[in-house]
């Protein structure tokens, strides 16, 4: 094992910084046709007529579609239902003349040009009739009900059941806090904006270039509405300019860019704008009633979550967010429910660490609060509730190297050198504030099936569906499968991004590395034997009474472990093969059966330092440090990227993004990068990462659990606990803006 | 088809003439007539810096700049960039999906020729026209300073 582990560089590096790789957009194939699309601008009724004439007498303009003339397409809901599809009916772009949420698309211009297909948007006229509406949770929080269950919901399983008896322990508690927590409404905003560059090949054939997640899941989604064969649609994505979720699910262009490429029967390119890019799914507003309750001694005696959420009318988007303090931390009696209000606005889809984030927040807040109530140290309170098993199931972790994580953490940001005083620590004009949070998210792993062979020059190519949104997962793949062998990582080859390609779920929850990666570890060690079967077919073959377990890998050779100058070249046994590349496709799988005895947790700990200037109380967070557990590191170069990044995403919850939904209107008021807020350079200072060893056995071939999520949960709340710190003031609703502390 | 220009542009270093309508974007015009992909769009709005391209050596945001207002200048793009920048990048870890790198990558080198910052915090906030949504902010200022410290386009 050589590669594994080591910091290794983007193999794709070189594409990055040269402008050569290239994304769904950059696809300038001969004869393109350039679509626009056209959203209403109501939040719900209907659309009586739309007047297309002088958009089509723009020369340039080829066609417009409307729900009018769209062809006839699959009517069965089911046909649109995506993998990461909720329950409910799936949205259906130009179904019908129904607007059920602001920006939804109504309909699409295709042109000789963009700016042309863009200036006729300009000329469609539509008059519509508008409906009453219902936009804000918090005034519909009466018709909050449970979600709807379905296939997603296998994932998304409703809170646990009450524990002993909540209002008791909690009545009877000497020390309680319960409190109430909101966020805004968040988009992802991935910097590249949806596009998809369809070619059409003729004979029912289609190669598509798709901005998404999960080049499998866009395929599906196309043949199903379009009728067309599976095998017809291919379906690359071998650049995504980011995702964070927003490409788990196909979006509308994907639908548009194929319907008018088929009914025109030419390539046609449909890019999205950036304002439309806040109308395909959010991160939803949520409201959370929390109420913890603590012996003299800090044993917390009851813990109650209740969280309310929004969904759209025709989907029950669901998260996880109740459950997770008693993932934490013991105690004999719970409460927990989660609710959805279904409201006018589109379904909301999993953004970064969905669900958890939301709920660390409240959590690691409220622990905060009771810790200054009980007049203990918030680290203290942590190691005094710390969980060696499962509180919330009873079952041993697979691993769990939190208390390294706080303790490591701790020790590298100098925590002890705090004054828990609110207000007390100073540094010229500025408050200073500590503040520290827990993070836990689960460890996700998806069936995933790898191809994997040995060609003529002695050269692994190894092949899975998967695409690499930023992730680092080509690097990560390429060294996983090179240690296999004990190939450097020129002599391999990863091929990803493609449909064609074998099986691959979607590219979320912090899942490729353990699902791909152990896929590889096992189709390489069928590989293998096939090898050393082939070996043994050439004559004289040293290895003729060799077993799997005497021979090792390493630089082309199979060799006797106890006997190293006996080994038969991998070129030689794929010549044997009449030079035809031995290969093998095999199934990785989560292990089901053993894992159902215990829980799979990644965890964090992460201690923040802000700076809050004493007269214009502006926020700084000068420093931060995150202590991660996560099993195994495969590259701790790109790992850590993704944990420093997934940090700027906390920092940007606690205190910058938000969308926001002017009541009246139905419609979100920001929809664009300059008053969409996200962290600029200047405002990320010092971001330390610490993975702590993390030895797992039970989880997976690999020991791995995944880094795309976890660096940002306990963020939030070590943030607005740093902030109390400074300025003795809680603010529990997220972004935390400056004039809250004025 | 009417309100056609023709115009000349240098574009890393190769000629090209295009007959273009006047609201054509310096951006569209080398994506979509050039097909110079390298550099992306990522709002079109001046907001968030992925099409920073070099006019004439200075950093400017192509989406907002029309073709037809750089008739006979120079533009550089990242497809004609050599640049020590792209090394410290890959070093680093300065981007992960990669999308606002050519931008980064532009604009950094139009910044740095600018003269105007002289810490890390000055390049930090010259820099800040810069979004990246994968958060690789720590590191590309890294990246960049380590150029600049070893003096090449001071
Ligand atoms: S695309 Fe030009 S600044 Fe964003
Ligand atoms: S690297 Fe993805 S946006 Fe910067």
């Amino acid at each position: 094992m050589t590669q594994i582990g080591k910091a290794i560089s983007r193999l794709e590096g070189w594409q990055k910084v040269t402008g050569s790789a290239k994304y769904a957009g950059d696809y300038n194939v001969p004869d393109l046709l350039y679509g626009y699309v056209v959203n209403s601008t109501i939040t719900k009724g209907h659309i009586i007529s739309i007047d297309t004439s002088d958009a089509l007498a723009l020369p340039g303009v080829i066609k417009v579609f409307t729900h009018q003339n769209r062809p006839g397409l699959a009517w069965f809901d089911i046909m649109y239902t995506d993998m990461d599809a909720p329950p409910g009916t799936v949205f259906k772009p130009l179904h019908d003349n129904e607007i059920k949420y602001n920006g939804q698309p109504v309909a699409l211009i295709v042109a000789e040009r963009f700016e042309i297909a863009r200036e006729a948007s300009a000329l469609i006229k539509i008059k519509y009739e508008e409906m009453h509406f219902e936009t804000r949770l918090d005034r519909n929080i009466e018709k909050g009900r449970n979600a709807k269950k379905g296939l997603a919901t296998a994932l998304k399983p409703p809170p646990p059941k009450p524990k002993g008896d909540f209002s008791l322990a909690y009545d009877e508690s000497p020390f309680k806090v319960a409190t109430e927590y909101r966020h805004s409404t968040e988009h992802h905003n991935p910097m590249e904006l949806f596009a998809t560059t369809t070619v059409y090949e003729g004979d029912g054939k289609l190669t598509i270039y798709d901005k998404t997640q999960g080049t499998i899941n866009s395929q599906i989604y196309v043949a199903n509405i379009f009728g067309l064969h599976f095998k017809d649609v291919r379906v690359l994505a071998p650049f995504v300019g980011g995702g964070f979720g927003s490409g788990l699910r196909p979006q509308y262009q994907l639908f548009f860019s194929v319907m008018a490429a088929l009914e025109l029967k030419r390539n046609v390119r449909v890019t999205l704008d950036r304002k439309q890019m806040y109308s395909f799914g959010h991160r939803p507003q949520v409201i959370q009633k929390l109420r913890f309750a603590a012996e003299t001694n800090g044993k917390l005696t009851a813990l109650s979550h209740l969280a309310l959420s929004e969904t759209s009318q025709f989907e029950d988007y669901a998260e996880l967010v109740a459950e997770w303090s008693h993932k934490l931390y013991p105690a004999n009696n719970t409460l927990f429910s989660y609710k959805l209000v279904p409201l006018d606005l589109y379904t909301p889809i999993d953004m970064r660490a969905p669900g958890g984030s939301t709920a660390l927040h409240a959590i690691e807040c409220t622990m905060d609060e009771l810790a200054y109530q009980l007049k203990m140290d918030p680290l203290e309170l942590r190691l005094k509730n710390y969980a060696e098993i499962d509180p919330s199931t009873d079952k041993p972790f697979t691993s769990k190297a939190l208390k390294d994580c706080y303790l490591k953490a701790a020790e590298k940001f100098g925590w002890n050198e705090r004054n828990p005083e609110p207000g007390s620590m100073t540094h010229g004009n500025k408050l200073i504030g500590y503040g520290m949070a827990t993070g836990i998210w689960d460890a996700y792993q998806f069936p995933a099936r790898v191809e994997i062979g040995v060609n003529a020059e002695g050269k692994l190519l190894v092949n899975n569906a998967t695409t690499d949104i930023g992730t680092g997962t080509l690097t990560v793949m390429t060294q996983i499968a090179a240690d296999q062998f004990g190939l450097s990582l020129d002599e391999v080859t990863f091929g990803y991004g493609d449909s064609k390609k074998p099986f691959s779920m979607f590219q979320g929850g912090s899942a490729m590395t353990a699902s791909t990666g152990s896929a590889i570890v096992i189709a390489a060690n069928v590989l293998k034997k096939k090898l050393l079967d082939k070996a043994k077919e050439i004559t004289n073959s040293p290895l003729k009474d060799a077993e799997l377990k005497d021979v090792m890998f390493t630089h082309g050779r199979m060799y006797l472990k106890n006997q190293v100058e006996v080994y038969v070249m991998l070129t030689d046994i794929v010549q044997a093969n009449k030079g035809k590349t031995i290969k093998t496709t095999n199934l990785g799988a989560p292990h089901m059966f053993d894992l159902r005895k215990y829980s799979k947790m990644t965890h964090s700990a992460a201690f923040v330092e802000v700076e809050i200037d004493k007269d214009l109380k502006t926020i700084t967070v000068t420093r931060a440090v995150t202590a991660v557990a996560a099993g195994k590191i495969i590259n701790p170069k790109t790992a850590t990227s993704q944990i420093t990044g997934s940090m700027v995403w906390g920092i940007s919850k606690a205190l910058y993004e938000e969308t926001i939904l002017d009541e009246n209107l139905g419609k979100y008021m920001n929809m664009n990068l300059g008053e969409y807020h996200i962290p600029v350079h200047a405002d990320i200072k010092q971001l330390e990462v610490i993975f702590v060893e993390e030895k797992d056995e039970l989880i997976n071939e690999l020991g791995v659990k995944g880094v795309g999520e976890i660096g940002l949960v306990a963020i939030p709340a070590a943030i607005a606990n740093a902030i109390f710190h400074a300025t003795g003031k809680r603010i529990n609703n997220l972004p935390i803006h400056f004039d809250e502390l004025l | 088809m009417e309100n056609f220009r023709q115009i000349n542009l240098l574009v890393n270093k190769q000629p090209y003439t295009l007959a273009i309508k006047p609201y054509v974007s310096l951006l569209d015009a080398l994506r979509d007539y050039l097909d110079l992909t390298g550099t992306k769009k990522g709002c079109d709005h001046g907001q968030c810096g992925a099409c920073t391209v070099l006019v004439n050596g200075n950093r400017v945001l192509s989406c907002i700049t029309l073709a037809v207002m750089k008739d006979g200048a120079e533009i550089t793009t990242i497809e004609g960039i050599d640049h020590p920048l792209q090394n410290t990048f890959i070093e680093h870890d300065a981007f992960q999906c990669g999308y606002c790198t050519p931008g980064q990558i532009c604009s950094a080198i139009g910044m740095l020729r600018e003269g105007k910052a002289h810490s890390r915090a000055e390049v930090a906030e010259l820099m800040s026209g810069n979004l990246c949504r994968c958060g690789a902010s720590m590191q590309i200022i890294d990246a960049i300073m380590e150029v600049k410290s070893g003096g090449s386009n001071e």
